[in-house]
């Protein structure tokens, strides 16, 4: 397949990548120290602001180190409603007259609480008291929202000019985020502070029922929703990882605010959130302002680490899902976390296994065999802060199976088992890391996440500098080893869709079945 | 090494949960779409409501600065005496180079016996690489510097782009410029992209949005439309290498514009430019269109799909482009309608109603075609007729419910103090410039644009809504659980509900049996 130009090509161009790499780190991280200042406030919480005037503007990002990994067992979906209510405002914004509100949303709880006392009895429960205490509850909703003025937090953030205003919660953290004119700095913090430290559980269960219209839109009435959703269910045996993130119907149905609430005062104090600003901003004068307003977030000690580590798996897992929707296959294997010595290994190998038309699996399943449109190798999955999973996912061309897909995967598997990989392919890997990372800097709401995910995960922004080391390391051997200890038949999981016609089904997708759930 | 948060884009599944429904990428074997999503959304009759009785607003409090002066840094522009126009953006910050060139002409303008024709093109292009270097040739070299070449094909132009570090930065361009002039087509290149988009087309009715998405804009434009049509297996098999090249050679003399950014000299870079482009045969215009918009007739449709427990309701019409004097004030009154959290539509049918996650819509403009008219709801089946009728009586209160001074106001601070994101950064900038001199607008579009917004008021909002919102102008697409809809689409008693058939043509094939596509028709 190599021809003489593509050789030469090569040798050229490993030349000069090296000669621009040399010392640049080094030279990345001083010019960086130069331009950031951390700080960690008395309650815990730590700022990270970095200076980058190129146009007057700001992004920040908002790292809480809580995601839905932390849902409490019975309450998925818990991180992800909170980030909800966090947009919901404040006693202060959003409101005529908390104290008034106040009261009537302690109705509003007691009646919901009334009202799935009776939903939740498993012998006797009376259908008419059911109306009547869904009546009540109604009333007592309506009622607080009379002192509602909705979505003002937004929208005094959007008058502001705020941009891109947005947040996301997956199984390890939540982040909140957006841009800002800089001049509005002291006004953000005011806004963002507010909501982290004076979250009022407002509109909770209306919110609770879009939060439940997300579910439809991303997973039930989606068939690559529906197929990860079980794949990761089946993988998992006992860690949360195995856990829808957006909550199973019939929990995040009957999540209430006062749970809601508990999470709040558990996971969002000092100690567990990193806020990183970046962009025209003078570390001199913001950070006063800054510890002025995110002080006022509650202490509190770092949440305690959980338990469960999910057990070695020792057998093969399968689920195949056969329905009207056309193929797709995917596969996994347990990892270690992201602490893990060979952290970059992995990532190695998803480079020379994935990273474009130069791939294996590209030139092997799309190119040569065409058996895949498309087809990618990736980790960790579903989240990285405990120990996930090595993916493949493939989508075939009209006329092949998932079979095909499989076996062809496992082949290119066996390969990187069998024999190392290729000075030049380790070398690709190590340029376009370090050329991506770069890439990432010019970017002021990219650059914010990245930081305060670094600060969160490490310990120290620095160490997205520091991580080249690691890369740098990463040998042959490596990649050999980590492929013989990780890819084998018995830690994995695979999921796919196969296509029959409608009519063959025999029953709906699971996914259309009727919510469960007490509204 | 930690994934950032958007590391794998391509599958909505990474992307976690959030607030707002992001305009995701989607696969990249199947067009993007997302139903409202991002777009415009529509009123609920809340904004007075009780502000008044707020004794204390705090953050009115804080001091708000003068913004820093800022003059956002415009590429230099050079007209060759080919007509060939360069745009150069030095950006010193980071060691790279990046550059592309645009190309008039795409989808639109293809035979539509072979619809996808500009789409393979844009794929094959690249992969086939030159008579020098082939495209896998191509790809090794690149990606051991991690630089890139690419090419596109998008349904008014064609366009290749470069990036590398600053070090490789004249190999690559050099490249480019070969893959530009000197394309080698390649019967296995063009294969492969056939296959893909093959791939593309039998699984374009699995996901709901995606089949929303396009069938509301065929309601609007025509299903034969050149904005519309879709590629069919029959249509790509159709595609010949000879017409990647008839393509190319039909296109690559029009009027092409050339933008480079980063960290280059830029003296010796528009030398380079020069000796590269000007020699070239003077450009020719490119022919004009002539497309007909009827718009919509009033009726309401819909697609069954089997395995889904939320509805896509779309409500579409004509909108407009660019040209339109009114722009400004659309820009504003789709702004209340549906352009925040503030906005009618959100306001009414997620925050009051609750019926949504995804809410919104407005009229939008494109620069030199009317775009459509849009609002679009997802909400669980059941309350598929009660969220069609909120959003429905939203468009309709635009025209019978005046806009307040209240809403006025904030539609034009959200504009306006968000309006700098639209030139923060030199590649916006240079992007910008770009569209506008593609185009046909003057470079200070921007300016006139920001000028007119401030100038919009009531009378003008209400003019607009008299004039733009015709109720009986839009047409309504559900796609949908059909024996879920309860109530039934009858109930909103907007005549006969109509089926659309979206089975897709299988040549070779029992109708309605999914399976394998010709590999090489």
């Amino acid at each position: 397949m190599q021809s003489r130009m593509r050789t030469a090509a090569l040798v050229l161009g490993l030349a000069a990548a090296a000669m621009a790499w040399t010392g640049a780190q080094a030279q990345d991280l001083k010019n960086f120290e130069q331009k950031i200042t951390t700080k960690v406030l008395p309650n815990g919480l730590t700022l990270i602001v970095c200076e980058r005037p190129e146009a007057p503007v700001f992004s920040y990002s908002t790292f809480v180190d809580a995601g839905a990994v932390n849902d409490p067992s019975g309450e998925s979906g818990l991180a992800h409603m909170f980030e909800h209510l966090a947009f919901k405002g404040t006693s202060q914004i959003g409101t005529t007259d908390y104290a008034a509100e106040k009261v009537a949303l302690a109705k509003v709880e007691a009646a919901n609480n009334a009202y799935e006392a009776e939903y939740l009895k498993a012998v006797g429960r009376d259908p008419q008291k059911l109306v009547e205490l869904k009546k009540a509850f109604k009333e007592a909703e309506a009622e607080a929202h009379k002192y509602v003025i909705p979505n003002q937090f937004t929208d005094v953030a959007e008058r502001n000019g705020a941009e891109g205003l947005n947040a996301y919660t997956v199984l390890d953290e939540t982040v909140f985020f957006w841009s800002m004119p800089e001049n509005r700095l002291e006004l953000w913090a005011w806004l963002e502070s507010s909501r982290l430290a004076d979250t009022v559980p407002r509109e909770f269960y209306k919110e609770r029922d879009v939060v439940i219209e997300e579910r439809r839109m991303r997973t039930d009435s989606n068939p690559e929703g529906r197929l990860f959703e079980q794949f990761v269910a089946t993988a998992y045996v006992a860690h949360n990882y195995g856990r829808s993130n957006v909550g199973w119907p019939s929990e995040v149905s009957q999540i209430n605010a006062t749970e809601a609430m508990e999470f709040h005062k558990k996971y969002y104090v000092g100690s567990n959130i990193v806020v990183a600003v970046v962009g025209d901003v003078k570390a001199s004068d913001a950070l006063p302002v800054l510890e002025k307003y995110f002080s006022r977030v509650p202490a509190g000690p770092k949440p305690e680490e959980m338990t469960t580590v999910e057990p070695k798996q020792f057998a093969e897992k399968t689920v195949a899902i056969r329905e009207a929707t056309q193929p797709m296959y995917v596969e996994g294997y347990h990892r270690p976390d992201y602490r893990d010595p060979d952290d970059a290994v992995y990532d190695a190998i998803s480079d020379i296994m994935s990273n474009g038309r130069v791939s294996r699996l590209y030139r092997s399943l799309v190119r040569d065999q065409q058996i895949a449109a498309e087809v990618v190798g990736f980790s960790p999955y579903p989240g990285d802060k405990y120990p996930g999973l090595y993916c493949f996912i493939a989508i075939p061309v009209p006329g092949h199976t998932p079979a095909e897909i499989r076996d062809a995967i496992h082949k290119e598997i066996e390969r990187l088992k069998a024999a190392d990989v290729t000075d030049e392919e380790l070398a690709m890997y190590k340029t376009r890391t370090r050329a991506d990372l770069l890439r990432g800097l010019a970017n002021n709401q990219e650059l914010a996440n990245t930081l305060a995910e670094y600060q969160t995960r490490y310990g120290d922004w620095r160490e997205l500098f520091r991580q080249l080391d690691r890369v740098d390391k990463v040998t042959k051997a490596d990649i050999r080893r980590v492929a013989n200890q990780v890819f084998i038949d018995s830690n994995r999981t695979s999921a796919w869709i196969e296509t029959v016609a409608p009519a063959a089904t025999g029953q709906k997708a699971a996914t259309a079945q009727k919510d469960g759930g007490a509204q | 090494m930690k994934s950032l948060c958007q590391h794998f884009p391509r599958l909505p599944l990474f992307e976690g949960h959030g607030l707002k429904p992001v305009p995701f990428t989607g696969r990249s074997i199947s067009k993007a779409f997302i139903a409202g999503a991002i777009f415009a959304a529509f009123l609920a009759p809340l904004a007075p409501l009780a502000i008044s009785a707020q004794q204390n607003k705090p953050w009115e409090k804080i001091p708000i600065p003068k913004l820093h002066d800022f003059k956002p840094q415009q590429p230099k522009r050079i007209v060759l005496k080919n007509g060939i126009v360069v745009f150069l953006q030095e950006d010193h910050e980071l060691p790279f180079v990046s550059g592309s060139v645009l190309i008039p002409g795409g989808s639109r303008d293809e035979d539509p016996a072979k619809t996808g024709l500009v789409s393979l093109y844009g794929q094959a292009w690249r992969t086939s690489g030159t008579a020098k270097l082939d495209g896998d040739a191509l790809d090794d070299l690149l990606e051991a510097k991690a630089a890139h070449i690419e090419t596109y094909g998008d349904d008014d132009s064609t366009a290749l782009s470069w990036d590398s570090l600053k070090g490789d930065a004249d190999q690559v361009f050099s490249l480019a410029l070969d893959l530009l002039l000197h394309p080698k087509f390649s019967a296995e290149k063009l294969e492969l992209a056939q296959q893909q988009a093959a791939t593309g087309i039998v699984r374009r009715n699995d996901e709901e949005s995606e089949i929303a998405n396009r069938e509301a804009a065929k309601l609007v434009y025509g299903p034969t439309s050149p904005y519309t049509r879709q590629p069919e297996l029959a249509t790509i098999g159709a595609v010949t290498v000879d017409d990647l090249k008839i393509w190319h050679e039909r296109t690559i003399g029009g009027k092409l514009i050339v933008g480079i950014s980063g960290d280059f000299d830029p003296v010796a870079m528009e030398a380079k430019l020069r000796a590269a482009f000007e020699e070239l045969p003077p450009v020719k215009p490119a022919p004009a269109r002539h497309d007909v918009f009827a718009g919509p007739k009033p009726s309401i449709s819909f697609i069954d799909k089997e395995d889904v427990n939320q509805s896509n309701v779309e409500i579409v019409g004509l909108g407009t482009d660019r040209h339109n004097p009114d722009v400004p004030t659309l820009a504003v009154m789709n702004e209340i309608l549906g352009g925040g959290f503030a906005s009618r539509l959100f306001q009414k049918v997620r925050t009051e109603l609750g019926l949504a996650y995804a809410v919104g819509g407005g009229l939008s403009f494109a620069y030199d075609h009317p775009a459509t008219f849009r609002v679009g709801v997802l909400t669980k089946s059941a309350s598929t007729v009660d969220a069609t009728k909120a959003a429905l009586a939203e468009i309709a209160g635009l025209t019978t419910r005046p806009f307040t001074q209240d809403e006025l106001d904030r539609a034009k601070d959200n504009i306006l103090n968000s309006f700098l994101f639209r030139y923060d950064t030199k590649d916006k900038v240079l992007a910008e410039r770009k569209r506008l001199e593609f185009y046909g607008y003057p470079a200070d579009y921007l300016e006139t644009y920001k000028a007119g917004l401030e100038k919009v008021t009531l009378a003008d909002l209400n003019a607009a809504a008299k004039k733009y919102i015709h109720t009986d102008k839009l047409t309504v697409l559900v796609v949908g659980n059909g024996p879920e809809i309860k109530p039934g689409l009858d109930e909103l008693k907007l005549g006969p509900v109509q089926a659309i058939d979206i089975t897709i043509p299988m040549p070779g094939l029992q109708p309605g049996k999914s399976g394998s596509a010709e590999k090489k028709p």
